[in-house]
């Protein structure tokens, strides 16, 4: 077994948090209190909230801080152990047997082995940041296959044995909650559920993330992304959407808009789904208007 | 636990407290709990709170569930009647089941004597009549796994005359035959069963019908692997977990308590706009056989209930709609909103009896043939 928990040099959740903030990303009490327990216990993280609330993005805020690679793994439906773990190269393999002719060769030697993810990350613990993107996203036997490796972070090549990390590598993972996952799986990690944050904390992650924006403008884009979050959309705006909604509106307003049209005209980058559009069209400029107040 | 400093106590018993009030907590999440508590000072309740946050990991919709019983054990608080109440408002919501909500109904245990009340006695605030149409279910169950429609999967299996090849295994024959290939071996994608996601309309119109059609979502749910199902009314409401109780009467009893808008009016628009919003929700619906069992008579807007059947019919593999009123062979749909979902469901078809519902669903995967052979 790995030795557990890790001399990561982060030195409580408050030293974390402002390592955070100076990667650009601000993190709630709850959020630092979670990122360094799963760092200190060496266990992994598992992030979930709707889409857009960033839980990707804290993946990539603390694999910055961590001054480490982030090797990513997007999970699908289907995906499978060639695409997490590693692969053959199988082609090689047949010309390096034809090539050799007599004589004795082994095809299972490293230059035959193709990394993937989950494999890399277990190679090279110290360097890496494994990110397990939207694991509700892929199915049932997946997720049964990851419990193995997240518990004991060893990996069996039936060609080679058990890899096994020297130490536990540091690992996020996202689900957005379109399935429930299993409960096995949550035992194993440090959770967090990422909320919207509220409007002081969302006004200050817009002015950080787009600085060209008036601290007014970030304050009306969060008034009104919070109530059209309320409106039951397809879509509804995340953080991300709030941030270019105001760098959108600064940038048409800089080029002569009027305040309450250049946030109408910029809507196109906050709401994304036609049916989302017609939905609030009518009552889109009460909303700005209480929004702007 | 008297090897355990008198301070820690606290820390074991609380997770016990939340088994107890049915969240699951193992062993190793109460050590590591422990753990995070001595990582983090502790300096203040804040920090405990977050730390039993993080390593407890309640699902979200049972956080205020949560949060009481903390409150409860930690610092005596004693509120949570009030935290554990849902607000009542008038739009259209989507109720979750409780994780453990329909628990006690899963009791086999019968009471002949009645000297104790059972929960499940309790519980069936709406009754059932007599069995009907129970052989036609029954031969329904039987044929439904093999008949269900299905798409090709991601994961491969060997086959004869494959679409890829089976590189890894050419190879390690390869290797027995002095890396020669006698045989190219073949792969192909696995069927898989699409998702079915029954909608079932439970309003005052449906009144007569309601309980036949949760009967052939129990059958189906049984039968069949990834299906959901939902009723709406005024609200909807998620009813799977209940579907998946074994007994049937158990599971209709647990879904008469679960929802809550019986014979009330319809807001098909609001309910099924209410389904598309929660990302959760519309996922499931995405290249699934959706069933609406539903005749379609909107008390709303029909504008709001051609745009959210617009969506679904473009997130879904193939929309029915089964309407009772579809029994006569002349059928014309005469209301506003059945006009207007008309050019947008896959059929309007009938569903006035079990037969014909039973026979629409096993029918699924064949009449697709037909359509795109036509």
């Amino acid at each position: 077994m790995a030795p557990r928990g890790q001399n990561v040099g982060i030195d409580g959740p408050e030293q974390l948090e402002r390592a955070l903030r100076s990667a650009f990303y601000l993190a709630d009490d709850g959020l630092a209190t979670a990122a360094y327990l799963a760092l200190a216990l060496g266990k992994p993280l598992l992030l979930e909230g709707a889409p857009g609330v960033g839980k990707t993005e804290a993946a990539k805020a603390i694999s910055g801080v961590l001054a480490r690679r982030l090797i990513r793994l997007q999970c699908y439906e289907g995906i499978d152990a060639a695409t997490a773990l590693y692969e053959w190269n199988y082609p090689r393999q047949m010309l390096a047997i034809r090539q050799a002719g007599d004589q004795p060769i082994d095809i299972y030697r490293d230059e035959f082995l193709i990394e993937r993810p989950m494999l890399a990350a277990l190679r090279s613990p110290q360097e890496a940041v494994l990110l397990i993107d939207e694991i509700d996203r892929s199915d049932h036997e997946f997720e049964a296959f990851l419990l193995e490796f997240l518990s004991d972070f060893q990996i069996s090549i039936p060609e080679r044995g058990t890899l096994r990390a020297h130490e536990r590598p540091v690992v996020i993972l996202t689900s957005n909650r379109t399935r429930e996952l299993h409960e096995a799986l949550r035992r194993r990690c440090v959770y967090h559920w990422i909320d919207y944050p509220d409007a002081e904390r969302e006004a200050r992650i817009v002015m950080m993330r787009a600085s060209s924006v008036a601290e007014s403008t970030a304050r009306a884009v969060v008034a009104a992304v919070g109530k059209l979050r309320r409106e039951p959309l397809t879509k509804p705006p995340g953080v991300a959407e709030a941030v270019d909604w105001a760098e959108a509106a600064t940038l048409l307003h800089a080029r002569g808009a009027r305040w309450p049209d250049a946030f109408k005209r910029a809507i196109g980058v906050a709401l994304k789904d036609e049916e989302d559009l017609t939905y609030v069209s009518g009552r889109l400029d009460s909303i700005l208007a209480e929004a702007a107040a | 636990m008297s090897i355990l400093p008198r301070a820690a106590r606290p820390f074991v018993t609380f997770p016990a407290l939340l088994r107890a009030n049915g969240f699951a907590v193992a062993p190793e999440q109460t050590t590591a709990f422990i753990e995070a508590i001595g990582l983090l000072g502790p300096k203040s309740m804040a920090d405990i709170r977050r730390a039993a946050h993080a390593t407890l990991a309640p699902p979200p919709e049972r956080r205020p569930a949560f949060d009481a019983l903390f409150g409860a054990h930690f610092l005596g608080e004693m509120e949570m009647g009030d935290q554990l109440a849902a607000p009542e408002d008038e739009t259209v919501r989507v109720q979750e089941e409780r994780a453990r909500g329909a628990e006690p109904l899963l009791s086999d245990e019968v009471n002949e004597a009645g000297q104790d009340a059972t929960t499940a006695e309790a519980l069936s605030a709406r009754r059932f009549g007599e069995e009907s149409d129970f052989e036609i279910l029954r031969r329904f169950a039987r044929a439904a796994p093999a008949r269900m429609p299905r798409r090709p999967g991601y994961r491969h299996m060997r086959a004869r005359r494959g679409t890829s090849f089976d590189t890894r295994r050419t190879l390690r024959e390869a290797v027995r035959n002095d890396g020669d290939v006698m045989q190219l071996r073949r792969l192909k994608r696995r069927p898989r069963q699409r998702r079915v996601l029954l909608l079932i309309d439970v309003s005052g119109s449906m009144k007569e019908r309601t309980e036949t059609h949760l009967r052939i979502a129990h059958a189906l749910a049984h039968a069949v692997e990834r299906i959901e199902v939902f009723t709406f009314g005024t609200r909807l409401t998620r009813v799977t977990r209940a579907m998946r109780l074994k007994h049937r009467a158990q599971a209709l009893a647990a879904t008469a308590t679960i929802v809550s808008d019986w014979d009330g009016g319809t807001r098909i628009g609001d309910a099924l706009r209410a389904f598309l919003a929660v990302p959760r929700f519309a996922g499931y619906s995405r290249g699934a056989a959706v069933i609406v069992l539903s005749d379609g008579l909107e008390r709303g807007d029909p504008s709001a209930m051609r745009n959210a059947v617009t969506r679904l019919s473009r997130l879904a593999w193939r929309v029915s709609w089964l309407t009772p009123l579809a029994a006569d062979p002349n059928f014309t749909p005469q209301t506003e909103g059945l006009k207007a979902i008309l050019p947008l469901v896959d059929d309007l078809a009938d569903g006035s009896s079990v037969r014909a519902v039973c026979d629409h669903v096993l029918n699924l995967q064949e009449s697709q043939f037909r359509m795109s052979a036509a």
